[in-house]
């Protein structure tokens, strides 16, 4: 897990050049649907959560998820624990859909330290 | 208690059949018939008997009229009451050890032991406690030993009740728990009734466990039982800690207590072992010259003054800990507790002290889960690694958990809390003057470094907030604000499972509000030990919570009864992902490797088809409970009615239906 993170750490930062000069296209609503349906059928909830918030299994990929080609790029040859995914099981219009869904996910408008009264010191 | 070393002051029925034994062991018939003659009973049948056991010689003639009335009488009669048994005896013995409890599934194997607690012993410290499983009462002694600070006994039937118990048994041994278990057993073959008792006899009960206990013994006699139990005892509680297990004889426990003076059952329990001092002024020498001095501990402090030396050690040094949680070490709220910063620690460290640590390996290396399984070294070249601890002093060789070698720079032998102050006095004296500078420079950037890790544990909480199924950052944020107010404790499993979302959004800052998980990774622990660990918190009045996972509780659901039956007091919140989630990720893994596609993972691996309402099974055992609740917003809710259950002193339970981790 800690080496996931890692790994997609650095991939978000050699990503971070090309996010800047292109802003990829608002994702079609029916893309977004397949995406949740194929990220919870192949397992992806599993580690990473239904939303994508992560867990000690696997890093949080959204909201405000990584760019698709460098999504594609980690789930083909995972640098860390994760297993990879091969054309096979994961086509690349699939991870295109899934990564359409991870961009309509919101960040709630939450504040959880106000709520925990301050939390710890 | 009664005067055991007057033999006149014993009634007549106590003295026959054990004076019996004891002369036949000491030697046949002569001394059988000075026993017989030295015993007050002179009854027919007795005479008879005496008669009969008498030293044959061939016929002479006609036979005397003692040997007809021996031909001629009706069998002896077996004697029906005696006033106390060994097994009065071995309660005195138990006594002596202030066990506070012992966890039992019943077993006839036992039951002289069994009546002699709960009539002769008052069923009083230490009182008797019904478990539904064998595994559930090693367990549940396994979590109240960590809290307590003291064993808990448990009465094991022979052989089916061991083998049961013996996956609890291995977790306690991999954990470095004291457990005091007794285990019945009929050594002598002619005093087995016919069928089941010989399924439920072994020849060397102790050779089931022997790989994952410390030490057992099958005692003779009571004065053998006395021995074995106190050395047993001084052993279990002596760093590094373990079960132990004493084999009761059958007829030990029912024949009646031997004439004679025993000793008094008197327990020495000796100290604890401390690191050698001049290896612990070269390790303090190391640690005051370092730059970037990291302290890894893992399963260290037992006590507030453990908690409180570690604090004052990396204080003193201005060095991050790393608490790898085989119990609460370090105050997550102290700005040195940089557990969640420990990867970047670790690689940029060029000191690092071991404390307790259950895998040195790991720390400075990974392996990655791959078809060709890669070797990471996760720390900076040149690294020097110190450990102290008590680990090898206690590792078989048949079960692996001795983890892999790591040769370290400095190797302390010693139990890291005893040890702990002598290794402040020596940094103390080695480090260099003119530091504060320095120091003071190291204190800012950790509190940073603190402050920040709390931003972000807020930060990340949020994401997923309003899911269903509910996140564990969710559950956690809401229980929270309702226990914070209160001197409360978080028992159970390992928290790696609610990904750590305790330690990230709670105030953890006694060494009693968490205890580490199960040590041998083994199902079933995380329920029985948080009942176990609820008894110990009982007699302080403390809030008590468990967030249960749901595939472990099914390997021990009676834990729940026990709970209700007993009147402990408990927050059971089940993390109910309704899968054994950690199986169908490694299933995941393998369908991925093999090309074949996930769609089939959830065989053998979904608890689903039905699901288990988790609140109708508490429901059915007595407890309060609530759910299962898949709506975050009515979370608050629930958990707010069964803190108020807890509060009057029952346990409850709320199901809720989460997300995987």
């Amino acid at each position: 897990m800690k080496a996931a993170l890692t790994a997609a750490s650095a991939l978000a930062v050699l990503s971070l050049s090309a996010a800047a000069t292109a802003q990829p296209p608002p994702p079609h609503a029916e893309d977004a649907v397949h995406g949740h349906q194929l990220f919870m059928a192949d397992g992806c909830y599993q580690c990473h959560g239904t939303v994508g918030q992560g867990g000690s299994a696997a890093p949080r990929i959204a909201p405000d998820p990584l760019p698709a080609e460098a999504i594609a790029a980690y789930i083909r040859k995972p640098a860390g624990q994760m297993p990879p995914y091969s054309p096979k099981v994961l086509n690349d219009a699939d991870i295109a859909d899934i990564h359409a869904y991870l961009a309509t996910i919101r960040k709630p408008d939450v504040d959880v330290g106000k709520r925990l009264g301050g939390g710890r010191n | 208690m009664q005067d055991d070393s007057n033999p006149s002051a014993r009634k007549p029925s106590e003295i026959g059949r054990r004076t019996l034994f004891t002369a036949v062991a000491a030697g046949g018939a002569v001394s059988l018939a000075n026993a017989l003659s030295a015993s007050a009973q002179t009854g027919p049948a007795q005479a008879a008997s005496r008669e009969m056991l008498k030293p044959r010689t061939a016929p002479t003639g006609a036979p005397s009229a003692a040997a007809m009335q021996a031909e001629t009488a009706p069998p002896p009669a077996s004697e029906v009451f005696e006033a106390r048994s060994g097994s009065d005896y071995m309660v005195d013995v138990i006594k002596a050890l202030d066990l506070g409890y012992v966890a039992t599934l019943p077993g006839s194997s036992f039951r002289g032991l069994h009546e002699s607690l709960i009539d002769y012993g008052g069923n009083a410290k230490p009182e008797l406690l019904t478990c539904l499983h064998e595994e559930i009462s090693v367990a549940f002694a396994h979590g109240y030993a960590k809290i307590a600070g003291k064993p808990m006994g448990v009465f094991l039937h022979s052989v089916v009740g061991l083998q049961h118990a013996s996956m609890a048994i291995y977790n306690a041994w991999c954990d470095r728990v004291p457990i005091v278990m007794f285990v019945g057993n009929t050594l002598d073959s002619a005093k087995r009734r016919e069928g089941i008792e010989w399924y439920h006899t072994a020849l060397d009960n102790g050779a089931i466990v022997r790989d994952f206990v410390k030490w057992d013994a099958q005692p003779t006699s009571l004065e053998d039982f006395n021995e074995a139990l106190l050395r047993a005892y001084g052993l279990a509680v002596t760093q590094p800690a373990a079960p132990v297990l004493i084999s009761v004889d059958t007829e030990l426990q029912e024949a009646p207590i031997p004439v004679g003076k025993r000793p008094v059952p008197r327990l020495t329990l000796p100290t604890q072992p401390v690191g050698d001092p001049a290896a612990l002024a070269k390790a303090a020498a190391m640690l005051a010259k370092a730059e970037h001095p990291v302290i890894v501990v893992d399963r260290m402090v037992r006590t507030p003054e453990g908690m409180a030396h570690l604090v004052e050690l990396a204080e003193t040094l201005q060095c991050p800990v790393i608490d790898k949680r085989g119990r609460l070490n370090m105050p997550s709220s102290h700005y040195l507790n940089q557990s969640e910063n420990a990867r970047g620690l670790i690689k940029s460290a060029d000191v690092i002290l071991g404390l307790e640590l259950t895998d040195p390996w790991g720390v400075v290396n990974t392996l990655l889960d791959r078809i060709e399984r890669v070797e990471r070294h996760t720390a900076a070249p040149g690294v020097k690694l110190i450990t102290l601890s008590t680990h090898d002093l206690l590792i078989h060789s048949n079960f692996q958990d001795f983890e892999r070698y790591q040769p370290s720079d400095l190797a302390i032998t010693g139990d890291a809390e005893a040890t702990a102050p002598y290794l402040i006095e020596a940094v103390k004296q080695a480090l260099p003057k003119g530091q504060q500078a320095a120091m003071q420079a190291r204190s800012d950037k950790f509190r940073a470094a603190h402050a920040d890790t709390r931003r972000r544990a807020y930060e990340e909480a949020a994401y997923g907030w309003d899911a269903s199924p509910v996140t564990t950052a969710r559950l956690c944020a809401e229980i929270w604000p309702l226990i914070k107010d209160s001197d409360w404790a978080f028992v159970g499993a390992n928290s790696s499972f609610q990904s750590f979302w305790p330690q990230k959004l709670w105030d953890f800052d006694k060494p009693y509000q968490y205890a580490g998980g199960s040590g041998g990774a083994g199902l079933g622990y995380g329920a029985p030990a948080a009942v176990g660990a609820a008894l110990a918190h009982r007699e302080h009045g403390r809030l008590v919570v468990n967030i249960q996972g749901d595939g472990e509780l099914m390997c021990a659901p009676g834990s729940l009864w026990t709970a209700v039956h007993h009147k402990i007091p408990l927050l059971t919140v089940m993390h109910n992902n309704r899968a054994y989630h950690q199986e169908m990720m490694h299933i995941q893994r393998m369908a991925d490797r093999h090309e074949r596609g996930v769609a089939s993972a959830h065989i053998g691996t979904a608890i689903d088809s039905p699901f288990i309402d988790y609140s109708k099974l508490a429901d059915s055992m007595g407890m309060w409970a609530a759910g299962p609740i898949t709506d975050p917003n009515e979370l608050g809710a629930a958990l707010k009615k069964a803190i108020d259950v807890v509060k009057r002193g029952e346990p409850a339970l709320v199901d809720v239906v989460c997300q995987p981790r």
